[in-house]
């Protein structure tokens, strides 16, 4: 098993691209570049395989939840024209197990660790969260995607009054910076960013999955046990880059900009519609050391078209 | 976790060719690399038209320094498009991946005179059971494991198969194999098995019905059984072993995402001290496992 203690840290922020700022501080923490795993997408021991878990702003975890969750049957996992589904149904050991294993390997690399909760209801929420602010863990991020099991089902996220609910609750009881994380399957994302922000959130982050579904035609049933799941890749994207837009435009507060990034091009074309940070999901999950990569693509990129900072990206559109 | 870091490489395809109807056997060579592989274990291909995002996971049919064999079968768009692909056309295919059978166990448990190792695969359960019955000829007749150098390549091996050592001293090993209809791979697994039984849906060729009914009718049942093959059949072997208390290893199949272990799209449910049950990876955690620990509801 590899292990990499504290004193085996690789410091890594600017590094030989002394004339480029990578920097990014978001709810008063400094990522030393905005390149980060979106949640559910990421598992230490298995990406760190295939590249140094230091070159990355953060690492954002998979969902964790108050109880362990054994997340749905499969099939699990469907092909989409550039993209995917999934239901994994946000399978995870629980806060406990999380905090106990797979935390304290996290904080021994040198980058962020932003932990990604999950909830059915806003007490679960809140319970995980009082866990986790007794933790070293860096921030919270606050997946509101789940179905509300006391409300019919219908996704937190997905209504303006139980995102803000769910936000006033666990900022009340958070000493970690809060991110919301929203969801895409709404009319108008920029009310519930509003609503979120209003509550005290300290960032927002999104997109999520697009609801969607894939039908067998000659099996004639849907391909995923689930029968429908959420789709993400580079199909996504455009739907993605609109929504960051839309909120860097109603809000203040930092937003984490995330969707089908494939390149370090995609990335810029986020930094230009306002993200402060990027998430790297999909393209991990087809090309393990995709993170990296966009990064250095990234790096390519604004020495190619003379940009010494990601603020002067953020600030070049017209 | 065996300390071998995984990687995806450009591969120059050797060959792509149709060897039963839908059935198509791809030869790769990794670019300046050799790679190590253990029978039962798979690899990622990464498709060259990137609508169609995700690996197909395909189970190595037989390795041999820095060459691979893979047999698929057209299944859907992304292996229609694969069997397009020519030789010396470049694809990107990871090293291997998840653990393969243990072979160290088979060999452990299966001393000694008039013993039998039985392979028991169905339809697209079969190729990768031609490197495992190399593997496992090459250890029960003592041969070093030398499987990185150009000895054991597949040319070699079959001027061993010609004078077969006598079978009283050492295990059998008998492959019983699965098809619907038409048989591909016999004459392969005749290289490294002592017997290959087949048994035809159709009954085009061999016994007319399935593996486990053909196992049924041996006299002796075998010391030891490694399986491949549909979820079902699966199932019926490892039933049939656990009622005769013999040892099985089955590999199992699901629907993939990334194939290393980092987005848990594949689990199956697996119950270790056979009380608690725990989920785990069939990519990263499998695909191989005991048979008689895998809980097979649906």
């Amino acid at each position: 098993m590899i292990s990499l203690g504290k004193n085996q840290k690789v410091v890594n922020s600017g590094n030989s691209d002394s004339d480029l700022d990578l920097r990014v501080t978001i709810a008063g923490v400094t990522l030393d570049n905005p390149v980060t795993t979106a949640s559910g997408t990421f598992s230490a021991r298995e990406s760190g395989a295939f590249y140094d878990i230091n070159e990355l702003g953060a690492v954002i975890t998979k969902g964790v939840s108050l109880e362990p969750w054994d997340g749905n049957p499969t099939p699990r996992i469907a092909e989409a024209y550039g993209g995917m589904l999934n239901a994994v149904g946000l399978q995870n050991p629980g806060v406990d197990a999380f905090i106990r294993d797979e935390l304290p390997y996290l904080k021994g690399f040198d980058t962020k660790v932003i932990v990604n909760v999950a909830g059915k209801t806003k007490d679960e929420y809140c319970r995980a969260v009082e866990k986790l602010c007794e933790t070293d863990a860096d921030m919270l991020e606050i997946n509101i995607s789940c179905p509300n099991i006391k409300e019919g089902g219908i996704s937190f996220g997905a209504d303006t009054s139980m995102a803000a609910e769910i936000t006033r609750a666990v900022k009340k009881i958070s000493k970690k910076p809060i991110i919301m994380k929203l969801t895409p399957n709404v009319t108008d994302i920029a009310e519930i960013a509003r609503a979120v922000e209003a509550e005290g959130a300290d960032g927002i982050s999104l997109i999520n999955t697009l609801l969607g579904m894939k039908i067998d035609i000659y099996q004639k049933k849907p391909v995923l046990w689930n029968r429908m799941g959420g789709l993400s890749g580079p199909v996504v994207k455009p739907v993605a880059v609109r929504m960051v837009y839309q909120v860097r435009r109603a809000v203040k507060i930092p937003v984490i900009g995330l969707g089908g990034i494939m390149t370090g091009e995609d990335a810029v074309e986020f930094f230009m519609a306002g993200a402060d940070v990027i998430s790297i999901g999909t393209a991990a999950l087809v090309d393990p050391e995709a993170p990296v990569r966009i990064k250095r693509e990234l790096i390519h990129f604004m020495k190619n078209n003379g940009y010494r900072s990601l603020q002067e990206i953020k600030d070049a559109l017209l | 976790m065996t300390g071998f870091e995984p990687r995806i490489l450009e591969s120059k395809i050797l060959g792509n060719d149709c060897i039963a109807r839908e059935i198509y056997r791809l030869t790769l060579k990794y670019d300046n690399a050799e790679v190590k592989i253990k029978p039962g274990q798979f690899v990622n291909l990464y498709l060259n038209d990137k609508s169609m995002i995700l690996p197909r996971p395909v189970s190595v049919c037989e390795a041999g320094n820095d060459r691979l064999t893979l047999v698929y079968r057209v299944v859907g768009k992304g292996t229609e498009a694969l069997s397009g692909y020519a030789p010396g056309e470049m694809i990107r295919v990871s090293t291997p991946l998840g653990n393969g059978y243990d072979i160290s166990d088979v060999v452990s448990t299966v001393k000694g005179a008039s013993k039998k190792i039985v392979l028991a695969a169905g339809g697209l359960g079969v190729p990768p059971m031609i490197e495992l019955a190399k593997t496992l000829r090459n250890e029960i007749e003592g041969r070093a494991d030398n499987s990185a150098t150009p000895d054991t390549s597949a040319a070699s091996n079959t001027g061993a198969t010609a004078s077969l050592p006598d079978t009283d001293k050492k295990p059998e090993i008998v492959a019983v194999v699965g098809f619907q209809d038409e048989v591909f791979l016999k004459e392969e697994l005749e290289r490294f098995c002592h017997r290959v039984l087949v048994a035809t849906d159709s009954g085009i060729s061999g016994f007319h019905g399935n593996v486990v009914e053909l196992m049924k009718t041996f006299e002796q049942p075998g010391d030891y059984y490694l399986a491949c093959g549909p979820k079902l059949m699966l199932k019926a072997v490892s039933e049939y072993c656990l009622e005769k208390n013999l040892p099985i290893q089955v590999s199992l199949e699901e629907r993939m995402g990334c194939g290393y272990g980092a987005c848990v799209g594949c689990t199956c449910k697996i119950k270790e001290d056979h009380e608690s049950v725990k989920l785990k990876k069939v990519c990263k955690d499998g695909p191989v496992f005991r048979g008689n620990e895998v809980v097979w509801d649906d």
